[in-house]
């Protein structure tokens, strides 16, 4: 089934196509990488799926459902959430605070049961605290619950950064660039990290990534963009194969 | 017939407020693009050239060129010392401990030279340097103030309009206001750039304050507060950051200002410009010449 | 009542202080003076919470929070005066009422101006401020009776020490709530950063005009206080100093910090009125050239405020 559907999208920035007429889908329970070099307009496509842009053409449908139009809040309500390629955690909030928000989002006691503290407050805000809690502990931050988001360590704020993305309980996950200023050995901590998760929370994941050895890994289907159009879309062999990549993108690191 | 001659007359009334407006414009204009700050300390740099024009002018008896050139050295001073003491140190603080510090600077600055030692909080009379003449046409009459403030704003932006678009931190500051980057590769330092717009600007202040001091000859050192603002409001109208914006934004505040108080009542013309920036802010936040900006 | 229970100990320190300044209040020693600063101290601290809300917690800049506080005054002051309203249990759905068109207000207007971000919404309060400014000092036009620039005489003095404290308390503990509510810690994620805040799915945009309600109500029925404690209304009192006035104190208590800025306030007020008691006039002057430095100097050493927690 696809769970997600982009259909003939455009998105200009004073007379610059940023992204050219896309057209792709994503079936559940995939993981789809998207590649392209600086200014491919990666970036630019997942903030038009999440609606901080609003599209000049062209449609998405997410599980059959027209979402182009939709605020960017409701997103994560219907079970779309994303990470930031520069990683947006709350700084001086918590770990913990960093999570209980995303959770409690879906809470549903008003500003009079807060007010009051009835005891169906009480009981969400406890559930909201184990789910919390249960969330940083698959992610080892236990120990870090109580310190500040901007204390942990690179490693440490892009596992919150994913923690907090799935504390919405998303069905659809769009994860951009996570591999940005790993060393090897952290890049293959998380791509079993991703595969983890894509388990656990059975989730579908597009994620965009420049690290070739982690795409390639990872990926069920890969699309490739330059100057905001799709060059090709197909299995990492297919992509590693393809002529125009590797013209365009792949060459010299493919050697 | 006569209402029409009276809105005309109104007109250049206008434009004679305007002129001021869009010299104040242009500074806040400039120092947003630069540092993207709200300089509210700006009007009252207008104010303090109206003050240095004062004592030129009544202590010293000096001729108007000299108390021109005087005046505009002052206000670029005071200018770059503001940028230096108070905004540099905050240079990589949240944008609204700068913001607070402006606001710091522009109160000092008031109650300060307020103090009884000082200028006291009382208005003074300005004095003109010439007597006031009307030159009377069949249908309009221009005073030789409104002639000169033409006259003289019309150089002002002709001589801004060589320092920016033909001297290198002219061109570097306009490189900066449109992309941080690529100014840093025109061998011009930031700190040199933020400097050259904030001793223009302020120097473009201090001649307002001087027109505005022959225009309406009642100062005070409060008097930089509203004229700021509404500059401000003008430098939004035309679009923040664009130089060309902030003297159509002064033209037209000036004008609205004198159309309000004019055809409805003198109490409204405050409200009135407030009432532009709202309807600007909600309708078309880049302004009449923006460009549009667009990014996360 | 959990409400109660919960909050135990600040009761108890209310009630202590409660009880120690009624005792200085009755035994005559502190003068009626005196007296009033206290009153007014509170009334301040009231204020200022709504400006920690909207400022500290929120991350909304606003430079037209002494509009809020003139629109609660000016409401009180015409309400009590016309009807006669002499006794504080008239007065309390008074206050409420003031509170409630405070707030309206705040909604009403945050509802387009709450889109603008830092400086424009700085620049957009202030205009708000001037607007209000320019409509008091014009409201004789409306009715006499608000005076216009003359100021609004004659109003019923009714603020008393216990209505405030008690009022005052009550609201300490409601925003305490709040802010421990998943409300509070949307208001926070906001201010930290509003573009990740929609991205885990909250609504910024009621969000923030709820805290900018809330905050105008806080204002609003300070103001209302303040009208009803010195009978006398200024346009004066509700210009930009008056705004700048509480946004130094929620700077001082330290942003999204309410025992702050309930200190802050306390000191602010005893550290202003103590030196008009102490300085002459001549040296009082010179209070606003010397705040704007402790201003900008902040800024420089302690941009969070004075009084807040580092975080670890």
């Amino acid at each position: 089934m696809k769970i997600l559907e982009v259909m003939e999208l455009e998105k200009n920035f004073g007379g610059i196509k940023a992204v050219d007429n896309i057209s792709f889908f994503i079936e559940e329970g995939e993981v789809f990488g998207i590649i392209g070099p600086n200014g491919a307009g990666k970036t630019t496509l997942f903030n038009l799926i999440s609606g901080i842009y609003t599209p000049d053409k062209g449609k998405i449908f997410f599980k059959g459902k027209d979402i182009t139009d939709i605020p960017p809040y409701m997103l994560p309500h219907f079970g779309i959430s994303r990470t930031f390629q520069n990683m947006r955690l709350f700084g001086s909030l918590t770990v913990l605070e960093n999570i209980l928000p995303a959770i409690m989002v879906k809470n549903s006691y008003n500003i009079f049961q807060a007010i009051f503290r009835t005891g169906s407050y009480l009981d969400m805000e406890k559930d909201a605290y184990n789910r919390a809690c249960e969330l940083i502990e698959f992610f080892g931050l236990t120990e870090k619950m109580e310190y500040s988001a901007s204390s942990l360590s690179y490693g440490e704020q892009r596992r919150l950064e994913l923690a907090r993305a799935l504390a919405t309980e998303p069905t659809l996950i769009l994860i951009d660039e996570p591999g940005a200023g790993m060393n090897p050995k952290e890049i293959w901590d998380l791509a079993l990290m991703i595969k983890a998760i894509k388990e656990k929370f059975s989730l579908t994941i597009a994620i965009i990534e420049h690290q070739m050895n982690l795409i390639m890994n990872i990926s069920d289907r890969i699309m490739v963009m330059d100057f905001g159009e799709e060059i090709m879309t197909g299995t990492p062999q297919e992509v590693k194969k393809d002529k125009r990549v590797i013209e365009a993108y792949l060459g010299e690191e493919l050697d | 017939m006569e209402h029409i001659i009276y809105i005309l007359q109104q007109v250049v009334n206008g434009l004679q407020l305007g002129a001021v407006y869009a010299l104040i414009a242009l500074g806040y204009t400039m120092v947003y693009g630069v540092l993207r700050l709200i300089n509210f300390a700006h009007g009252d740099v207008f104010m303090l050239g109206a003050f240095v024009a004062y004592f030129l002018i009544s202590k010293f008896s000096m001729p108007i060129y000299l108390v021109f050139i005087l005046t505009m050295f002052s206000c670029a001073l005071v200018g770059y010392l503001i940028e230096k003491i108070a905004y540099k140190p905050l240079r990589d603080a949240p944008k609204i401990s700068l913001l607070i510090t402006a606001v710091g600077v522009s109160l000092f600055l008031e109650y300060f030279l307020s103090l009884n030692a000082i200028f006291t909080p009382n208005y003074i009379a300005f004095p003109r340097p010439f007597d006031v003449k009307a030159y009377d046409f069949t249908f309009l009459s221009i005073t030789n103030v409104q002639v000169i403030i033409f006259i003289i704003t019309f150089i002002s932006l002709f001589i801004l309009y060589l320092l920016i678009y033909k001297t290198k931190y002219g061109i570097a500051m306009r490189a900066v206001s449109h992309d941080k980057e690529t100014a840093s590769l025109m061998g011009v330092g930031i700190d040199g750039i933020i400097s050259f717009t904030f001793i223009v600007g302020a120097s473009l202040a201090g001649v307002g304050g001087i027109l505005y001091g022959i225009a309406y000859p009642q100062i005070n050192v409060f008097m930089g507060i509203m004229p700021g603002i509404k500059s401000f409001i003008a430098a939004v109208l035309g679009g923040i950051g664009v130089i060309h914006g902030a003297v159509a934004g002064g033209l037209i505040i000036g004008i609205c200002e004198v159309f309000v108080s004019a055809f409805l009542s003198s109490t409204f013309r405050d409200g009135v410009i407030f009432i532009i920036l709202f309807a600007v802010l909600l309708f078309r936040p880049r302004g009449l010449f923006g460009k549009r900006i667009e990014k996360v | 009542m959990r409400f109660f229970r919960e909050s135990k100990q600040f009761i108890i320190v209310m009630f202590i202080l409660y009880v120690v300044l009624k005792i200085l209040f009755i035994s005559g020693m502190a003068s009626p003076y005196i007296q009033q600063i206290i009153q007014y101290a509170i009334i301040i601290a009231l204020a200022s919470l709504g400006l920690n809300i909207i400022y500290g917690f929120t991350g909304q800049f606003s430079l037209g929070h002494a509009a809020f506080y003139g629109i609660g005054a000016y409401t009180s002051a015409y309400i009590t005066k016309m009807f006669g309203i002499d006794n504080i249990f008239s007065y309390i759905p008074v206050l409420m009422l003031c509170g409630i068109i405070s707030g309206l207000i705040g909604f009403l207007i945050g509802i387009p101006i709450l889109k603008l971000k830092d400086d424009f919404l700085a620049i957009a309060t202030l205009g708000f401020g001037t607007l209000v400014r320019v409509f008091f000092d014009n409201s004789d036009k409306i009715t006499d009776v608000l005076g216009g620039s003359r100021g609004f005489v004659g109003i019923p003095k009714i603020t008393n020490l216990d209505l405030v404290l008690v009022v005052f308390a009550f609201i300490v503990i409601i925003t305490r709530y709040m802010i421990k509510s998943r409300f509070g810690l949307f208001w926070r994620c906001i201010k930290e950063d509003e573009l990740a805040a929609t991205s885990i799915g909250i609504n910024t945009a009621n969000m923030k005009l709820m805290a900018f309600t809330y905050g105008c109500m806080l204002a609003g029925c300070g103001g209302a206080f303040y009208a009803n404690l010195y009978s006398f209304l200024h346009p004066s009192n509700f210009d930009i100093l008056r705004s700048i006035d509480f946004l130094i104190i929620v700077i001082i208590g330290g942003m999204g910090n309410i025992t702050g800025t309930i200190y802050a306030s306390i000191i602010w007020v005893g550290f202003i009125e103590g030196l008009r008691i102490v300085l002459p006039s001549e040296i009082m002057d010179l209070r606003w050239v010397v705040i704007p430095v402790l201003l900008i100097c902040i800024m420089m050493w302690r941009p969070y405020g004075i009084m807040v927690k580092k975080p670890r």
